[in-house]
């Protein structure tokens, strides 16, 4: 293993708190704009910009230390008090965050950044500053970051051949000199570093110990330096106590040594301080920092967090194995081991736990980033749209926030695109001219649910059926409710613009917002009001890794179902199952009728119209209220089961969620319900069966 | 020649960089977020030197560099100032707060090494 | 491909499909391993045999000769899946048996000959002949990924 460049390490470090920064800027910029800061919030809004500048100049990003200086040259105006804050310059101030968050981010991908891009908003910034700027105070000139001011430049024997110079250097340290940490020794080792010194120290001036002044200074210092540097890189030795001395450095005849070489002893080794000053404290054992009150944080390579992840997953399954076979070799409930093994499912449980909150964060970044989003169409479309958040502290695993984000884009394009209406035409109808968007994170029994709803004109649903009936996906004479047909936005190929605006239209349409949430375990629903607006609800669960599973048996195949889905099981017999015409049955429990689907059919293990008796069906009850019964073979057993992602490759069929590994080492595959369900239902089943009963009614 | 460092700075890849610059040449480096973190983590060691940022939260540079100086056991601790103005104005307000001399960021390992053993032997 | 002034010697994993040989540059290849029976994907293309577990991992597993359009392997003890990655994504490829490893120029190879459409041959990167016999080289970047954009 090679060892990791730590110049990179620290790059990619730089990048993750360019983000931590850029996320404080953005909450500066929202508090200063809806007044909820305090006097802190300037300085930190500026300190993020100025620290994004520092970083990028150590790594040597031009462009992002040219935008960020000037951007910071008006925030300084404003911590100064020599500019207002205003809405237009907020509007501005919220741009050139966004604007400095693309540059971060192609950095980030090494990608080339087109700066002629950030031209308008640097001249916008540079007016501002100009506004502000003091008059007599020259105008700005473009930042350059200069390297450490003292320079040594290269090794001075390596670069000359030359004749050494010889310089006579007289020095008198004042008192201040030695209050600023300044010291006479270092500087003496610093200059014999550049050649042969001759150091003669004048202690004339010392007085009697009696007349001992504790801080004066009694000593001055007479040196004598063959050197092949120059008379400045001398001077530069002194830079930090300049103008706390006396000096005076004067050349002894270039290149030609006036005194014998023999006589001259290298750098004498400076005894003391010049002043008498209380000693330094001799340097006691590193202690280590002590304890303070603020928050530690580690950071871990997500590597390590996904190996620590699956090993509790292989632990889980580790122990519903054992505490399988502990319970089949009869061991009496009370004795020790079965006490024990239930204490160690405690701990299993409470270990998964924490493991998940170590990848779990807040959905705070992600909701920032709307925020942008929503600025920048609402720019885009000349509306007047305000994001309202809510619950952004709300935890979520890190996976999921990432694979949030290109659905959550696409549906708050479409909220301030097609929810949202023009300004004129919500002042005509009495709304706000403003119109909101709202999204908001919240857990809710082991879930959590995003919502993303707008104030907008609702789903226009006449138009909608219009469009789908045009487009072929319903049968003209297609019936169908209000939930259904807003359920219609989800089907592929459906796009309800007329004129195919750039920002929503992409060709991207809410089906691949659904499959998106889909591969996630999630579930999307939608509900309107006509005229207020409309709400989606993206329901997710908490983690990716693990999934109480009921495990059975479909045509020789094991498979596996999220528990949360099924509310029931029953048996079927000739009793409780009614064939409406052949393939097509209803269960029927508790007096509603189910639609009975033939799980083994759905998925092709085996033909339709299969004999249901003495099989199992499993009630499902799925979010958006549809209840249907599953047709199984047998029911295995209830336990975890270790999520395993299947990816495009795998040729994942509508219904199947993921593939999870059972004790015997064999691969079972984990249902989506509602997705098989949704999947029968495009297929017309669910619906012919409930046009069948109602018939019957 | 080894010494022990207090960086102090809010920017994590600035005390990365400090780390880095020292660490391989067998320094012993402290870091602290802030001014009211450094004065805590001071209290617990004896740095050869002390490295500062001046923007920082809760306390700043400036603050930072009176408190030690207020502080008996640090008065004569050289503290280098990290700016990223080389502006003459900025040197002189660092000077007169008693820091002992200044580093304009980005600043290259070696020739921090340099300024550090300069202050500091 | 068309750069043939490369002298860089290529190693290739030889292997039947029927009676026809086929070959892998070796560097793709991550293991072989025996067959074991697969869980079907339900729904998928036939030449897709399901998913096995590989060490804690899920593994795709293709027919290589249905991809290709040749008759079906032919289930025996002797069929074996290699496991090839490409850009990141482990694959396995079900074939009826590994043959050889061979050394070769880049130079031995020459570009198939352009016989028209059939699918199968598009697969095919370069052939060699080896104890003059005609080795087909797969260019494997076609057997994945063209199979993904299948699935759409």
């Amino acid at each position: 293993m090679t060892a990791p460049d730590p110049m990179a390490e620290i790059r990619a470090s730089f990048f993750v708190e360019c983000e931590e920064l850029l996320e404080a800027l953005h909450d500066g910029l929202h508090a200063l704009e809806t007044e909820t800061g305090d006097s802190e919030t300037i300085h930190v809004v500026f300190r993020a910009v100025h620290s994004i500048k520092g970083g990028a100049g150590a790594f040597g990003l031009d462009h992002m230390v040219r935008f960020s200086h000037r951007y910071e040259t008006v925030l300084d105006a404003v911590r100064d008090a020599r500019l207002a804050v205003t809405t237009n310059l907020l509007n501005l101030f919220f741009r050139a965050a966004d604007h400095l968050a693309d540059i971060v981010r192609a950095a980030r991908e090494d990608a080339e950044f087109p700066v002629e891009s950030s031209a308008a908003l640097l001249s916008e910034l540079d007016a501002q500053a100009a506004g502000s700027r003091p008059s007599e105070e020259p105008a700005d000139v473009d930042f350059a970051p200069v390297p450490l001011s003292l320079d040594f430049e290269d090794d001075p024997e390596t670069e000359y051949d030359a004749a050494l110079n010889h310089f006579q250097i007289v020095f008198i340290p004042e008192p201040e000199l030695f209050e600023t940490g300044n010291d006479v020794p270092h500087i003496l080792a610093a200059l014999a570093d550049l050649g042969e010194l001759d150091v003669k120290c004048d202690t004339s001036r010392i007085p009697t110990l009696d007349q001992l002044a504790a801080e004066a200074v009694y000593l001055s210092w007479s040196i004598s330096i063959r050197t092949v540097v120059d008379e400045a890189e001398i001077a530069s030795i002194f830079e930090f106590v300049e103008g706390l001395c006396e000096l005076q450095i004067l050349p002894v005849g270039a290149g030609a040594p006036t005194s014998d070489p023999t006589d001259t002893g290298t750098a004498a080794e400076p005894t003391s301080a010049g002043a008498v000053l209380a000693p330094l404290p001799e340097p006691a054992a590193s202690a280590p920092p002590r304890d303070t009150a603020k928050k530690t944080v580690v950071r871990v390579d997500i590597e390590r967090v996904e190996r620590l992840v699956n090993l509790v997953g292989e632990l889980v399954i580790n122990q519903a194995m054992l505490s399988q076979s502990m319970q089949s070799a009869g061991l009496s409930p009370h004795s020790d081991a079965m006490n024990g093994l239930e204490e160690f499912q405690r701990l299993t449980r409470d270990i998964q736990d924490s493991v998940m909150m170590i990848r779990a964060q807040p959905v705070k970044s992600l909701f920032q980033r709307m925020s942008r989003i929503v600025r920048e169409t609402s720019a885009s479309v000349s509306k007047d749209v305000r994001l309202i958040t809510d619950g952004d502290t709300t935890e979520v695993d890190k996976t999921v926030i990432e694979r949030l984000a290109d659905p959550l884009t696409h549906m708050i394009r479409n909220a301030v695109d097609h929810g949202i209406e023009r300004p004129e035409d919500r002042l005509a109808i009495g709304k706000p001219r403003q119109g909101s968007v709202r999204l908001s994170a919240s857990h809710r029994s082991g879930r959590v649910v995003i919502d993303v709803s707008d104030d907008g004109s609702g789903i226009d649903r006449p138009r909608v059926l219009q469009i789908a009936r045009d487009k072929g996906l319903i049968p003209a004479d297609a019936h169908l409710t209000e939930a259904e047909i807003d359920n219609l936005l989800f089907m592929p190929g459906f796009s309800t613009s007329s004129s195919v605006s750039d920002l929503s239209g992409r060709g991207v349409g809410m089906d691949v917002v659904r499959t998106a949430i889909h591969a996630l375990g999630g579930r999307i629903t939608i509900s309107s009001e006509p005229g207020h607006g409309t709400l989606f609800s993206i329901s997710l669960p908490l983690t990716l890794a693990v999934l109480d599973g009921m495990v059975v048996d479909v045509a020789g195949e094991t498979l596996v179902l999220p528990l949360s889905a099924v509310s029931e099981t029953l048996t079927l017999t000739d009793a409780n199952v009614e064939m409406l015409s052949p393939g097509r049955s209803v269960v029927r429990s508790r007096g509603a009728f189910l639609p009975l689907l033939d799980l083994g059919a759905l998925l092709g293990y085996r033909g339709p119209g299969d004999s249901y008796v003495d099989r199992i069906a499993l009630l499902l009850t799925l979010e958006d209220e549809v209840n249907v019964a599953l047709m199984v073979d047998e029911i295995h057993d209830q336990r975890q089961v270790v999520i395993k992602g299947l990816d495009d490759s795998f040729y994942r069929a509508p219904g199947i969620a993921a593939a999870t590994i059972l004790g015997d080492g064999q691969i079972a595959l984990i249902l989506d319900p509602a997705d098989i369900v949704v999947h029968a239902n495009t297929a017309g089943a669910i619906t012919a069966t409930q046009q069948k009963l109602e018939a019957r009614a | 020649m080894s010494l022990e460092i207090l960086a102090v700075d809010d920017s994590r890849t600035m005390r990365d960089m400090i780390r880095l610059a020292l660490e391989p040449v067998g320094f012993t480096v402290h870091t602290a977020d802030d001014g009211v973190h450094g004065t805590e983590v001071l209290a617990g060691i004896n740095p050869d030197v002390i490295i500062t940022d001046i923007n920082m939260p809760r306390m700043d540079g400036f603050g930072f560099i009176d408190a030690v100086r207020d502080n008996g056991s640090h008065k004569t601790t050289p503290i280098l100032v990290l700016t990223t103005e080389a502006a003459p104005e900025m040197k002189m307000r660092a000077r007169s707060a008693g820091a002992t001399g200044w580093i304009v960021k980005p600043f290259d390992p070696s020739k921090l090494v340099k300024a550090l053993q300069m202050v500091a032997g | 491909m068309s750069d043939e002034n490369v002298a860089q010697p290529i190693e290739l994993l030889t292997f039947k499909l029927g009676d026809q040989e086929y070959s892998l540059d070796i560097m793709s290849v991550r293991e072989i391993r025996g067959w074991t029976k697969a869980t079907p994907m339900p729904l998928a293309p036939s030449f897709m045999r399901g998913v096995i577990n590989l060490r804690g991992t899920v593994l795709p597993v293709i027919d290589l000769a249905e991809r290709l359009g040749l008759p079906k392997c032919g289930q025996n003890n002797r069929n074996v899946i290699i496991v090839v990655k490409h850009e990141g994504q482990m694959t396995g490829l079900l074939v009826d048996a590994v043959s050889d490893i061979v050394s070769l120029e880049a130079g031995d190879m020459q570009n198939p000959p352009d016989t028209g459409v059939r699918d199968g041959l598009s697969v095919i990167k370069s052939l060699t002949l080896i104890d003059d016999r005609m080795i087909r080289v797969l260019d494997l970047a076609l057997v994945v990924t063209k199979a993904e954009s299948d699935a759409a």
